[in-house]
């Protein structure tokens, strides 16, 4: 005992490393289990000591436990110790563990966000490589959207290891944060033209996924991957590029036409088979989207067609497959020249390889013709017969149903024998496709009316030899072909030559060992055959005796029906029986009772199509989700659901509501009502629920896959007696055919000789129109209802990820996108740790800084001439690092004094980018924009405007936190040299002050909803005392509401969710929502708050007017010379002008006062004149033409809605006549 | 993109599972077996392709392998991959194995299975394609190899003498083990 204790303290100091452990496995391998969980007990205590190298030991131990299937998520934690590591061989095996078994559900992945961020910023390349590679195989879409600006900044690092990781990564990220892809795309377009190779693949890599989910949005990509085609060299981005290409083409038929012929010489000069082979998919994709009007058309598809050949005559059996799986894409548009391959193809089907049987197999079905279709049909039923194992025989069997009953029956011209094939079919042992035939079955005896009579006497010899289908094996799945022909019998029971047998055969006390649903249809058309023999028998008095006996058949076989334990079978079972009981009686009488009978399945059933349902249109005026009584009030979730959303109200409402605010309430209120009632639907067993269609219903409800399949072991090949063979039918067909064709030549001769003209016969082989189908057939169409819509478009997956990165890709990326929206906190992490918080924001702060810096240098590289500028910049920069810190740390204070806080950092960061515009951003922007000028160079203006607008951003705060001088001189710093600097200028205007407290306060539209204004309003405390308790409350108009959390009064006023100490200054937002834009507004308001003393507490209040000018509903929205011309020649816009008098300032500082105070961006700048543009948030274009000439500045304007235009212009020469 | 990457050998025994998205545990055993019941069953001479089982993927997914020796390699990748292409690629890893561990074989894969990830993640990199270039890939793999070294590796570990010593008490040495011919056989690169 005392042993084994000092053995066990042994062993675990004497840890087992990885190889140990496979080690030992391998050396028990009869108790594997049992010694396994002794190296997981293990492994526990390893986890539990402080060595990180023993914890990393056990954790890669883990790794490979968990290839055997073991869970090791209760680890997840210490993997995460291991992740953070210091040392790379740790830390990459924490990552290697946290890719193999963490995803999205892993709660402690909450953890990680830091870690990683710090790993990725590593100054070690193989830290940052490892942290990403582990991250793209958990990445979440919180770690996406928290790392995405991360992540993008080392799309530029200078080694191209990091740069091609960081590019691949970036799909992941679109995956899971498709705000992420416009902002980043830019970057990644300048990605695919990289240095590095490995670098340039793998953003051909990334944007050929995208593209070939949402190929529309790339198209503008073409010309740039034409280039990369015709110079790469890599055959790996060619293949890819190639592939992109052909899911492009569709979308432009132009874009074929230029690349066959490079795509032609490619297939001519590489020797690569897979480039090869790729090369002629594409070519085929461009010939299908071309489909008609090129010259060399046929050349292009000939020669696929003979590589292809080439490829399937070839002795590698992946290069035979692959020339099939091509070869069926041709087929879609040019059938003719795949069938002259005919005897290629069916040679494959005797193919060792299953692979390449089923790929010919998928040519067949488009080579079919009204000629052949017999003739393939019956190799395939050779096949079947040979086929072993029976998932290939299934498939030659969904095959031969596939390819007869394609496009609506279109190539059957002998009914007889597609009955008689199907019928030879239900002969397979074992299949699990019985549903299939079945379904065959129904679906032609219904449409195809000729052929009925023959349909029913085939089915009436199923149901005879029935014991033959099911066997021993009630389970089987073909006995489903019984429930077919019972039901036809029954419902064609005129056409029974002896209907009286049937019944009998029906109601053999085998069927009661059938599945329930098939006896249910034995027992109702039992019924339907009872009414048909009665009629047959009435006619005839003298035989009343028959009908008399068949009433006595039906009395004595029932009852084994009654006592199913289905309830359907039971419950039609015991009517019946009631009702011929009835009938008995009545016969008893001699009372003649068959029409009444007959009239009990009158009428005639027609096929309905599956989803003409679905295609009902609502009819005008009816509200299907409305309320026909108000349900009874009370429910509790929804009362719970209020409460929690109400402490919300300041956070970030904004981007959640992107609908009009009371829709949104409709919405909300009207889904959570809908879960109500489905969730009483669903426990009402009296509720019937909606189902496309019966028959699908019925599949459902069977599972036919869930059907064990038992093989009947039958040495000798079942022969049904009676039944035809198709064979026969094949050899009747060519009779016939040569019969018609003999005919025609002598209607033909007829002719010729009676109209004397001289005209050779046609002796070459017949065309498709020229068999003539053996019956009259007459296909009855499936029932539509009446105007029903023609869409056809509800087969899309609601659920594909791929459905959110559907994003217009080619639009001018707008301020507001300009830069990734920057982690902001969600409203539950208001509860959070104050501490934490603090951590979160500095940490965020961080990398805005350093992308900052890195722009500089990428600058300093291209343009010499601006050097002095970059230095000053760059001092620029540091200073604002430095002076930001304070406010930060200040901030932080805050924070940690006070916990639920929005503070002035973060909401800055939200708000959508401010419109700023000093000189020189205004003059970057000014610079006249030739149509042509190549993209890049648009994107590097967009980042430097980014740029700028951050820096202004930046100076912005500084305003407010110190006002005035000393920030002056740095925004001097900032100004091109040969124009006058321009004053300081603020958004934030004065609302209220009173000896205790002063509030500044910003309006701005909310970009993502045009009924939304958030007003942000900084507080700040002037005093000596305490402020606390502060509760802001507005008078709302009829137009203009504060936006108040769920179950708020209209009169409640909101909690400032600080409190602030002395000398401080705090900023919090409102959300306003408004109606009408058109009229500016005031809205008068009142905060109240406490001031606390050392000793006393008063309570204080502040009155103030809200203005909301409508400037105030502008966006800085840039806008291109080319877009804006187009703008104004549309006419849709109405005129106004104003005249400035007496205006001294420079032109710029006017500009840069109309960019800044109304929200406007410059388009063109050409000297003293200046065109500009903005859009308000209900999207109404403003566009104004700014003259100046001596002291003069006239404004002529144009706005799709006079109305603001009047009150803008108004506001802006208000702006002007205060300086 | 690649949704896994499997290696198992020839009775089905997992040698390295990579799953690009996410399954439980015991749904990825399942996955594995069902996989390995679909390509053992295939001769040598048939090709490569194989429509996706029905636990991954679905219609747009195929698996493409690869057997050498006693392995399989097996990828399950959707239309978006050039199967041609993916064959190679699986030609280029088994090559860098080849070069890594000199001459490997089915034990070294075993052993060390965390390597064997390493390498891989030089590969393929969350589903896709991250480099071909075996050059490449061999390089960045040694340097961060070198940088274990330098780090100590493992053996820092002082777990790591001991269960040396503990070896020379085990009567048997996993180099006893026979298992007669597993040294994978490397065909010549096709041109590519």
């Amino acid at each position: 005992m005392a042993l084994k204790i000092v053995k066990g303290s042994i062993d675990r100091m004497f840890d087992k490393n990885l190889q140990d452990l496979v080690r030992g496995i391998r050396n028990h391998k009869e108790d594997e289990a049992k010694y396994i969980s002794t190296c997981i007990d293990e492994i526990k205590q390893e986890l539990k000591q402080d060595n990180i190298a023993v914890k990393s030991n056990a954790v890669c131990k883990l790794t490979y436990l968990q290839m055997l299937g073991y869970d090791v998520s209760w680890a997840a934690f210490n993997i995460v110790e291991v992740m953070s590591s210091s040392k790379f061989t740790y830390k990459r095996i924490g990552y290697l563990a946290a890719s193999q078994c963490f995803h999205e559900s892993t709660d402690v992945i909450m953890l990680t966000t830091n870690q990683i961020r710090k790993d990725l910023s590593s100054p070690n390349q193989y830290d940052t490589g490892v942290a990403l590679t582990g991250l793209s195989c958990f990445v979440t879409p919180d770690l996406a959207r928290d790392l995405a600006n991360d992540i993008m900044t080392l799309m530029s690092h200078t080694k191209p290891y990091i740069r091609k990781k960081a590019v691949l990564i970036m799909y992941k990220v679109f995956l899971k944060y498709p705000e992420s892809l416009r902002p980043a795309f830019p970057r990644m377009k300048e990605k695919l033209e990289d240095p590095d190779p490995g670098v340039q693949s793998a953003a051909v890599n990334v944007i050929c996924e995208l593209a070939r989910r949402n190929p529309k949005n790339y198209l503008s990509l073409a010309p740039l991957f034409f280039k990369l085609m015709t110079s790469s060299t890599n055959n790996w981005v060619l293949i890819k590029i190639i592939k992109l290409f052909g899911a492009l083409t569709p979308l432009e038929p132009r874009l074929g036409k230029k690349l066959i012929e490079p795509l032609t010489n490619l297939i001519h000069s590489t020797s690569a088979m897979s480039l090869l082979y790729e090369c002629v998919n594409t070519v085929i994709a461009v010939l299908i989207s071309l489909s008609s009007g090129m010259p060399n058309h046929s050349a292009s598809i000939q020669l696929c067609v003979q590589k292809l050949r080439i490829l399937i005559e070839d002795s590698d059996q992946n290069l035979k497959y692959l020339g099939l799986l091509a070869m069926s894409k041709i087929l879609k548009t040019h059938p003719k020249s795949v069938q002259s391959h005919k005897d290629l193809i069916l040679q494959c089907l005797d193919d060792k390889d299953e692979s390449i049987r089923l790929r010919a197999l998928d040519l067949l079905y488009g080579m079919v013709s009204k000629k052949n279709l017999m003739e393939i049909v019956k190799k395939l039923m050779l096949h079947v017969d040979k086929a072993e194992g029976t998932t290939y025989r299934d498939e030659l069997l969904t095959k031969i149903i596939d390819i007869c009953s394609q496009s609506n029956y279109q190539y059957i011209t002998n009914f007889e024998w597609y009955i008689s094939i199907l019928v030879e079919l239900t002969r397979l042992e074992g299949t699990r496709h019985g549903h299939l035939i079945a379904s065959q079955m129904l679906d032609v005896a219904i449409r195809v009316k000729a052929i009925r009579a023959f349909a029913v006497a085939q089915m009436a010899t199923l149901l005879d030899n029935a014991h033959l289908l099911t066997g021993n094996t009630q389970h089987s799945g073909i006995c489903e072909v019984l429930y077919a022909a019972a039901w036809i019998c029954g419902e064609f029971s005129e056409h029974l030559e002896d209907p009286m047998a049937t019944l009998e055969a029906m109601l053999r006390p085998k069927v009661a060992t059938l599945p329930g649903h098939i006896q249910a249809v034995y027992v109702q058309n039992a019924a339907k055959l009872f009414s048909t023999v009665l009629c047959g028998q009435e006619g005839a008095p003298a035989d009343s005796k028959v009908a008399q006996e068949t009433s006595q058949l039906l009395i004595d076989r029932l009852p084994v029906f009654v006592q199913s334990d289905n309830l359907e079978v039971q419950e039609r079972a015991s009517c019946i029986l009631q009702l011929v009981k009835y009938i008995q009686k009545l016969q008893q009488k001699d009372v003649e009772v068959a029409e009444e009978v007959t009239a009990l399945f009158a009428g005639e059933l027609n096929p309905v199509a599956p989803k003409a349902q679905k295609k009902v249109p609502v009819p005008e005026g009816l509200d299907l989700d409305a309320w026909i009584n108000e349900p009874p009030s009370g429910s509790e979730s929804e009362d719970e659901g209020r409460k929690t959303k109400g402490k919300a109200v300041f956070a970030r409402e904004e981007s959640r509501h992107t609908k009009p605010r009371y829709t949104e309430v409709d919405e909300k209120e009207l889904a959570m009502r809908r879960e109500v009632r489905k969730a009483e639907q669903a426990n009402n067993p009296f509720y019937i629920k909606a189902s496309p269609s019966s028959q699908k219903v019925y599949q459902e409800a069977v599972g036919v896959e869930h059907i064990p399949v038992v093989q009947i072991d039958l040495s000798v090949p079942l022969k049904v007696p009676g039944m035809p063979m198709s064979d026969q039918y094949v050899k009747l067909e060519e009779e016939r055919r040569e019969k018609n064709k003999a005919d025609r030549k002598k209607k033909d001769k007829k002719k010729r000789r009676e109209k004397g003209r001289q005209r050779r016969g046609d002796s070459g082989p017949e065309s498709e129109e020229d068999i003539t189908p053996a019956h009259m057939v007459d296909i009855v169409t499936e029932e539509m209802p009446e105007n029903a819509l023609p869409s056809d478009d509800d087969d899309k997956d609601p659920n594909d990820p791929h459905k959110a990165l559907n994003i217009d890709l080619d639009k001018p990326l707008a301020d507001s996108e300009k830069k990734l929206p920057v982690r902001t906190h969600r409203p539950d992490e208001v509860l959070k740790s104050p501490i934490e918080d603090a951590e979160g924001l500095e940490v965020t702060s961080e990398p805005k800084k350093k992308s900052g810096k890195e722009k500089d240098k990428e600058r300093k590289k291209g343009k010499e001439k601006k050097k002095k500028k970059h230095k000053q910049e760059e001092g620029e920069d540091l200073m604002e690092a430095g002076s930001e810190e304070p406010v930060q740390s200040k901030v932080t204070n805050d924070v940690a004094a006070q916990p639920p806080a929005s503070t002035p950092e973060e909401a800055a960061a939200v708000t959508d980018a401010p419109p700023a515009s000093t000189p020189d951003a205004a003059s970057g922007v000014a610079a006249v924009v030739p149509d042509s000028e190549p993209e890049e160079t648009k994107s590097s203006k967009h980042k430097k405007k980014k740029q700028k607008k951050e820096k202004d951003k930046k100076k912005k705060h500084h305003h407010h936190h110190h006002s005035d001088g000393a920030r002056e001189e740095s925004v001097q710093n900032g100004t091109v040299e040969d124009e006058e600097p321009l004053p300081p200028m603020s958004n934030y205007a004065m609302l209220a002050e009173n000896s205790y407290i002063k509030m500044v306060c910003d309006i701005q539209g909310n970009l993502h909803d045009g009924s939304q204004v958030v007003v942000s309003v900084i507080f700040e405390n002037k005093c000596d005392s305490f402020i606390k308790s502060m509760e802001f409350n507005v008078m709302d108009s009829l137009n203009s509401k504060l936006q108040r959390p769920e179950g708020a009064g209209p009169h409640d006023s909101l909690t400032v969710p600080f409190h602030l100490p002395p000398g401080i200054s705090s900023e919090a937002r409102f959300i306003f929502s408004v109606q009408s834009i058109v009229m500016p507004q005031k809205l008068k308001g009142t905060l109240t708050f406490i001031v606390k003393t050392e000793d006393s507490s008063t309570h204080e209040k502040l009155d103030f007017k809200l203005h909301f000018t409508c400037t105030s509903y502008l966006i800085t929205t840039p806008c291109y010379s080319d877009a804006y011309a187009k703008l104004l020649e549309s006419g849709d816009l109405k005129g106004s002008s104003l005249k400035l008098e007496g205006i001294n300032q420079p032109f710029h500082h006017l500009l840069a006062r109309i960019c800044f105070h109304h929200h406007f961006s410059v388009v063109e700048r050409i000297d003293s004149c200046a065109s500009m543009y903005s859009r308000s948030i209900q999207g109404h274009h403003v566009c104004l033409l700014v003259k100046t000439a001596d002291q003069t500045v006239s404004i002529d304007a144009k706005c799709d809605e006079p109305g603001l235009l009047r009150n803008v212009l108004d506001e802006i020469k208000l702006t002007f006549s205060q300086c | 993109m690649i949704k896994a990457i499997l290696i198992f050998n020839n009775h089905g025994k997992p040698r390295l599972i990579r799953f690009y998205e996410y399954f439980a545990e015991d749904v990825q055993q399942q996955i594995i077996r069902e996989t390995f019941h679909l390509v053992s069953k295939r001769d040598d001479n048939v090709c490569n392709f194989l429509e996706g089982g029905s636990l991954i993927g679905g219609s747009d997914y195929k698996l493409i392998y690869r057997h050498y020796a006693t392995l399989y390699f097996v990828f399950c990748v959707d239309s978006s991959e050039s199967e041609l292409g993916i064959l190679d690629l699986i030609q280029v890893f088994v090559e860098t194995l080849d070069k890594c561990f000199e001459n490997v074989c089915e034990l070294d894969l075993i052993f060390h299975m965390d390597k064997v990830h390493f390498i891989l993640q030089e590969v393929v990199m969350g589903g896709m394609v991250l480099e071909t270039n075996m050059n490449e890939i061999v390089g960045q793999v040694e340097l961060q190899n070198r940088m274990e070294k330098s780090e100590g590796g493992f053996s820092a570990a002082p777990a790591r003498a001991v269960s040396a010593v503990k070896n020379i008490n085990l009567p048997e040495m996993p180099r006893n083990i026979n298992i007669g011919d597993i040294n994978i056989k490397v065909p010549s690169l096709s041109p590519f």
